[in-house]
C-alpha cells in the first residue's frame, strides 16, 4: 500500500494537481511515525511511509495547511474522513485547497498494548498472517493482531470513507461496533462508583493538553484555558478537582461535533480513557435525538444546534435515574 | 557492599517507611509505572521507567510559595511552606539521578531556591541499576552509566537479593538503620549483572548517538538552521515532552485571588505553550517554530554554554515514548548534525 500511495503522490505532484503532500514520515524505530509535508518526489522516495503505526489523524493539520498557497494532497483513513468532513462543516478547512485521497486501514498498533505484555526493547516488527512477530533486544515475541491493535481500531465504527476526491482500494462499510460497551458498563455503576472511577482516572492527568491540541474538534484559535485574560486560565490546578473539570468541560464543548476518532486517548501520556467521555455524549445524543454521527456529512444540522418540538425534555435525566 | 535477601524486601521497606515517607515505582491502574508512596502490600515494579520523572519530588508541578491577607492598608504575609519532612525515594534510575545534578545547577546557584533546596536536603535517594534498557534509552550519550547509578545509595536487584552500596553520609546512615536486615556481601553477582547489562547497552539502537556536533558550537549557527521549520512542522504545541522530562525546569509564578486572600503559587511552565514567558510587552516567541526551537536550544546549546559543557538532557527516552507526533531530541540532534555532512 505504501508503494501505491507514494506513486499516487508523485503522480499528483508531477502533473501539478497538488504542490505538496501531507502524509507520514519514518522515524528512528519501527513505530515512531511523524506527520509531515512532502514538497517533492525526492522527499517522498526518501521518507514517506504508510504502515501499521501510521495512527495520527491528519485532518486537523489541514486547518493550517489549506490556508497556504496551492493545493495539498492529504491521505485519509476512513475514520480521518469523518474528522475532515466535520471540519468542513465548521468552515475550518478551505476545501478547494485540498485534494483528499482515501486510503484503506486495517487498524493501527497501539504500542502500549505491547508494553503491557512486557514486550520491551522493540527493534523490529513483521506481519505474518494474523500475527505480528516483534523483534526485541531480548528476543522475539509472536502476538496476535487483535492483542496489538488500539482499542479504537478493535471497535472500529466505520471502514467507509465519507468524503474523498479519489479512493485507493475499495470502500468499506459502516460497522456494527462494540464501542459503547464500556460506556454501558460505566452507566451501570452506582453514582459513587462512577465518581470514584473518573476521579481515579483523572488523578493521573498532568495537564499537558495533548488531548486538546490533537483533537480535530478543538480548533479554537485561542482556548480560554490558555488565555490569561479569560480569568479561568488554568496553568496550575487550584485543587484536585480542576483537572477533572477541564476534561468534563472539554467533552461538553465537543459534544455533537466529536466524531469519535479517538486521538485524545491515543496521545494521553497517562493512558486516561478520555474517549469514553465523548462516547457517553454520542450515546446520549443517539438516544435522545435519534442516531447521529458527527462528520458523516456536511449538510445535516447537528442535534445540539437545532430545536424542534419532538426534542427530549430535560426531565429525561430523572426518568433515567439521575439525581436532582 | 551490603546484601538484602529478596525475601526480606518488604521488611526493609517497612523499616524505612516506619520513620519517613517512602516512594518507589509502583504500577498504576493504567498499567504504567508511577512513583507512589509505599504502604504495606504495595508492590515495587522495576520493569521499565516511570512515566513521570523523579524531578517531581524536588520540583513539584504546583506548589504554594506564600499566602497574603490584605486588611485595609496592611498586608499579612503567611508562610505556607510544606517541604519539611524527610523522605526516601527508592528505585531512581541512573538517568533520573543525574537529572538532579542538572536541576541543582539551576536551583542551587545564586539566588538559591530555598524550596527546592529544602526538599533536596530532606530527600534520600536509593538509585537502582538498570538491567533491561529500552530501545529509547540513550543515557550513555551523556556519560551516564546505567549500571552504576549515582545517588545516596546505589542498588542492584538480582534474582535473589538486593545489593546496596552507600555513596554519601546520608546513604550510609539510612543503611545503618536497617542494619539488622543486611549482611556483608561479595560483589561478584553485581559485577556479573553489570557485564550482562553492558552487552545490552552496546546493542541499543541509539548506542552511538553523540553530542559532538553541539560541543563548543556557535549558538547562532544552530539557532538559524533552516531545519527547525521541518522539525517543528507537526508539533501540536502540547506540553507532554516538557512535563515528562526530568530536566525541564521552567516555571511560572502567579498570584491567585481565592476570595479570602491571595495565594502565590509556582507551577511548571512549558516552552511549547503559547503564553510561555508572556510579558507586559507581549510574547517573545510568536510561532511554534520559535517555541519548539527554544526547548532544544536550551538543552543542547544554552545550558552547556552556561554550565561547563554539561548538556540539559540525560537520555531517559521519555519524550521519545510519549510525544504524540514522535518528534524528539534524538531526531533534532540527528537532523541538525546531518545538515552539516
Amino acid at each position: 500500500m505504501q508503494r501505491i500511495m507514494a506513486e499516487k503522490a508523485k503522480e499528483l505532484l508531477q502533473n501539478g494537481t497538488v504542490n505538496r503532500v501531507l502524509g507520514w514520515k519514518k522515524g528512528e524505530f519501527v513505530y515512531d511515525i511523524t506527520p509531515a509535508v512532502f514538497n517533492n518526489t525526492e522527499e517522498i522516495d526518501a521518507e514517506f511511509v504508510y504502515d501499521d503505526f501510521c495512527a495520527n489523524n491528519l485532518s486537523k493539520y489541514l486547518i493550517k495547511e489549506s490556508r497556504k498557497e496551492g493545493k495539498v494532497l492529504v491521505f485519509l483513513k476512513p475514520c480521518d474522513t469523518y474528522s475532515f468532513n466535520q471540519l468542513l462543516k465548521e468552515h475550518r478547512i478551505w476545501r478547494d485547497h485540498v485534494y483528499a485521497v482515501g486510503i484503506p486501514c486495517d487498524g493501527k498498533i497501539d504500542l502500549d498494548c505491547l508494553k503491557k505484555q512486557d514486550i520491551q526493547g522493540i527493534v523490529g516488527i513483521e506481519t505474518q498472517n494474523d500475527n505480528f512477530i516483534i523483534h526485541t533486544l531480548y528476543g522475539d515475541h509472536t502476538i496476535a493482531k487483535e492483542d496489538a491493535l488500539a482499542e479504537r481500531c478493535l471497535n472500529c465504527k466505520s471502514k467507509k470513507h465519507v468524503i474523498y476526491d479519489e479512493l485507493i482500494g475499495r470502500d468499506g462499510e459502516v460497522l456494527d461496533s462494540h464501542r459503547f460497551d464500556m460506556v454501558e458498563k460505566i452507566e451501570a455503576m452506582t453514582p459513587d462508583e462512577r465518581f470514584a472511577f473518573w476521579r481515579g482516572e483523572f488523578s493521573r492527568c498532568i495537564r499537558c493538553n495533548a488531548c486538546r491540541n490533537v483533537c480535530p474538534a478543538c480548533s479554537c484559535e485561542n482556548c480560554v484555558f490558555d488565555n490569561p485574560k479569560s480569568g479561568i486560565a488554568n496553568k496550575a490546578a487550584a485543587d484536585s478537582f480542576e483537572e477533572n473539570m477541564f476534561h468534563i468541560i472539554r467533552a461538553f464543548h465537543v459534544a455533537g461535533r466529536c466524531t469519535d476518532c479517538g486521538e485524545c486517548s491515543r496521545v494521553c501520556p497517562q493512558n486516561i480513557p478520555l474517549h469514553l467521555l465523548n462516547r457517553k455524549f454520542i450515546k446520549d445524543i443517539n438516544e435522545f435525538y435519534g442516531t447521529y454521527q458527527a462528520g458523516e456529512d456536511t449538510e445535516s444540522r447537528a442535534p445540539l444546534n437545532i430545536y424542534n418540538t419532538e426534542d427530549v425534555e430535560p426531565s429525561i435525566v430523572y426518568k433515567k435515574g439521575g439525581n436532582h | 557492599m551490603k546484601k538484602l535477601s529478596l525475601a526480606n524486601l518488604d521488611a526493609f521497606f517497612a523499616k524505612i517507611a516506619d520513620k519517613q515517607a517512602l516512594y518507589m515505582p509502583i504500577e498504576n491502574k493504567a498499567g504504567q509505572l508511577q512513583f507512589q508512596r509505599w504502604t504495606e502490600g504495595a508492590k515495587l515494579s522495576v520493569g521499565c521507567n516511570t512515566v513521570r520523572s523523579a524531578k517531581d519530588f524536588f520540583f513539584p508541578q504546583t506548589e504554594n510559595l506564600v499566602d497574603f491577607k490584605v486588611k485595609g492598608k496592611e498586608i499579612e504575609i503567611i508562610d505556607s511552606r510544606t517541604e519539611k519532612e524527610d523522605f526516601v525515594i527508592f528505585g531512581v534510575r541512573a538517568c533520573d539521578v543525574r537529572s538532579f545534578a542538572i536541576l541543582d545547577k539551576v536551583f542551587l546557584s545564586n539566588p538559591v531556591d530555598t524550596y527546592y533546596k529544602s526538599r533536596r536536603e530532606h530527600g534520600t535517594i536509593i538509585s537502582l541499576a538498570c538491567t533491561h534498557p529500552e530501545e529509547t534509552c540513550f543515557c550513555r550519550t551523556f556519560g551516564i552509566d546505567a549500571t552504576q547509578p549515582e545517588g545516596d545509595v546505589a542498588s542492584w536487584i538480582t534474582e535473589d537479593a538486593v545489593y546496596f552500596q552507600p555513596q554519601s553520609d546520608k546513604g550510609q546512615k539510612l543503611l545503618e538503620k536497617c542494619g539488622a536486615l543486611l549482611e556483608e556481601a561479595d560483589e561478584s553477582p553485581v559485577l556479573r549483572q553489570k557485564q550482562q547489562t553492558k552487552t545490552y547497552l552496546d546493542k541499543l539502537p541509539l548506542a552511538t548517538l553523540s553530542t559532538k556536533h553541539f560541543e563548543n558550537k556557535d549558538q547562532l549557527e544552530v539557532f538559524n538552521s533552516e531545519k527547525w521549520a521541518e522539525l517543528s512542522e507537526a508539533c501540536l504545541g502540547c506540553g507532554t515532552c516538557t512535563f515528562v522530562c526530568p530536566t525541564c525546569q521552567c516555571y511560572d509564578i502567579r498570584d491567585f485571588d481565592t476570595g479570602k486572600g491571595i495565594k502565590r503559587f509556582r507551577c511548571w511552565d512549558s516552552c511549547m505553550y503559547s503564553d510561555f514567558t508572556k510579558m507586559a510587552g507581549g510574547q517573545p516567541r510568536l510561532t511554534q517554530l520559535e517555541r519548539f526551537r527554544q526547548r532544544f536550544m536550551h538543552k543542547l546549546v544554552y545550558f552547556p554554554i552556561n554550565n561547563d559543557g554539561e548538556f540539559g538532557c540525560v537520555g531517559c527516552g521519555r519524550c521519545l515514548k510519549k510525544c504524540p507526533i514522535s518528534m524528539n531530541i534524538v531526531k533534532v540532534m540527528k537532523t541538525l548534525e546531518g545538515e552539516e555532512k
